[in-house]
């Protein structure tokens, strides 16, 4: 017998562009209408550490303007702190697309803020809960925000200081660094920083922790910014250079001394 | 990408998983409960911070503490405190520590198939006033028990509380009281001892324990400092 075999019809699968109407132009895609679920598996321009201490008058903030794209100096000026509202800074790492949907997030909750128009702002601890429950929602979908981020702030006298990493876990702390900086800025927080700096010292010892990764960590560079929460508000500075210095022997003349070698 | 040792491209991957460690002990007498853990959370060989507490007070006679991964331990004590919340409302009174222990493995079961990377341990007050402690494992098998620990420093702290405070079968009949026979200053000795040495073997325990003794009085917190190496 000549033909489909006896039995239902085979069910319709509907593509994307075919038209309902039969015989209108527009037909059959190859593409089926729920395509495969889009996750972001591995992270394509992402910036490097993010550095925060705490100090006499509140939270400082830093971090380098470099998002790379793989080991490619991609973007030079990617400003990577970010205002949340009067007493809330963010500072992020990781996934900078991920990191700007972060942001319209919370752009969408200052303005709700705003819309209540009671001058009420949600607190830097409450900021700080909320990313949690965004990442960690995230990891459960299998589908991660590929960040860590530092989420700094000053409310009613009480200093803030605390990350949030890709999967959800989080911790607050007198001193944190996300990435490279856990391994080669905490251990120098950690024999200089004390809470009761001055703003001078506390900018100098990020400025010291930004140089050291701008020296070692190759997905930095010394193009920085570094933020200010008090309880007067907030001051991101402009992108500014690190000196660095690179005239030593050892980086002139690397094998020197060294028999036999190349 | 980079091309890797291995010649091809390596690309970043993730787990959804992370243990960042700790120890938690407890220890019941006949009208006391103590329970305690370490403050140290780590990520590999790095130390995140010395000062995360993996204690959590359910109700004045009830507190459970969390070793494994940080952001299901809060998770989980999230959800029993909303659960909490919601049975205070209903029933006008504090969650009794069996109630929640029950609650607590359904809670764990119920994630059976993408489980909480969480070792729990309950202590505290039971109906009739005596000292308790519910041992888990991560997806919700619990028993009541006089003293137990979990944790990075389990393999370590348990063998030490076994020897020291060997305990009945619960199978024997007649029934013999799950509580030990330490007196409070006796177990609070034997906990920071056993801190004391498993932050001697174990990297992922230090820095600082925090202990909280419930007894009759209600319900108070001491901190010893441990070796932050």
């Amino acid at each position: 017998m000549l033909g489909p075999a006896p039995g239902p019809p085979a069910a319709h699968v509907p593509y994307a562009g075919e038209s309902s109407v039969p015989g209108a132009a527009g037909h059959k895609f190859d593409v089926p209408v729920d395509g495969p679920a889009k996750h972001t598996n591995d992270p394509y321009v992402t910036g490097t550490s993010v550095l925060g201490i705490k100090y006499k008058d509140g939270v400082l903030i830093a971090a380098d303007t470099l998002a790379s794209y793989g080991s490619t100096i991609r973007y030079k000026s990617i400003e990577r702190l970010h205002k949340v509202n009067d007493h809330t800074l963010l500072g992020a790492s990781g996934e900078i697309s991920d990191y700007q949907y972060i942001s319209n997030l919370l752009e969408e909750l200052a303005t709700d803020d705003f819309n209540h128009d009671d001058g009420l702002q949600l607190n830097p601890k409450e900021i700080y809960a909320y990313l949690t429950r965004v990442l960690y929602n995230r990891r459960n979908k299998f589908d991660p925000l590929w960040n860590s981020l530092v989420i700094g702030g000053v409310k009613n006298g009480k200093s803030f200081l605390g990350v949030v990493g890709m999967i959800g876990a989080a911790y607050e702390d007198d001193h944190v660094a996300t990435g490279f900086g856990n391994h080669l800025a905490r251990p120098i927080f950690r024999s200089e920083h004390r809470p009761d700096m001055t703003e001078d010292e506390g900018v100098a010892l990020l400025e010291k922790c930004l140089r050291v990764l701008y020296y070692r960590d190759k997905q930095s560079i010394n193009k920085v910014q570094v933020a200010k929460v008090t309880e007067k508000g907030i001051e991101i500075s402009r992108p500014y250079a690190l000196a660095s210095e690179w005239s030593y022997q050892a980086f002139v003349d690397p094998t020197k001394g060294a028999e036999g070698s190349w | 990408m980079d091309k890797g040792p291995h010649g091809h491209v390596e690309r970043p991957s993730w787990s959804p998983y992370d243990n960042n460690g700790g120890t938690a002990v407890a220890v019941a007498g006949e009208d006391y409960c103590v329970i305690a853990a370490d403050t140290r959370m780590s990520t590999g060989f790095s130390i995140l911070t010395r000062d995360h507490t993996k204690l959590f007070k359910v109700s004045d006679k009830c507190v459970l503490a969390s070793a494994g991964f940080q952001a299901d331990a809060k998770t989980l004590q999230k959800t029993l405190d909303a659960r909490h919340q919601q049975y205070q409302h209903k029933h006008n009174k504090e969650i009794s520590c069996p109630a929640m222990a029950q609650l607590l493995s359904n809670t764990l079961y119920y994630k059976r198939f993408f489980p909480y990377y969480t070792f729990n341990l309950l202590g505290g007050l039971d109906n009739e006033g005596k000292g308790c402690v519910y041992t888990y494992d991560a997806i919700g098998s619990y028993e009541r028990t006089g003293y137990s620990c979990q944790g990075s420093g389990q393999q370590l702290v348990m063998p030490v509380l076994d020897n020291q405070l060997k305990s009945a079968s619960p199978l024997v009949l007649p029934a013999v009281s799950s509580a030990t026979p330490l007196s409070e200053a006796e177990a609070m000795d034997l906990i920071k001892d056993t801190f004391a040495s498993a932050g001697e073997r174990d990297i992922y325990t230090g820095d600082a324990v925090e202990i909280i003794i419930i007894n009759r009085k209600g319900i108070r917190k001491e901190v010893l400092p441990l070796k932050k190496d």
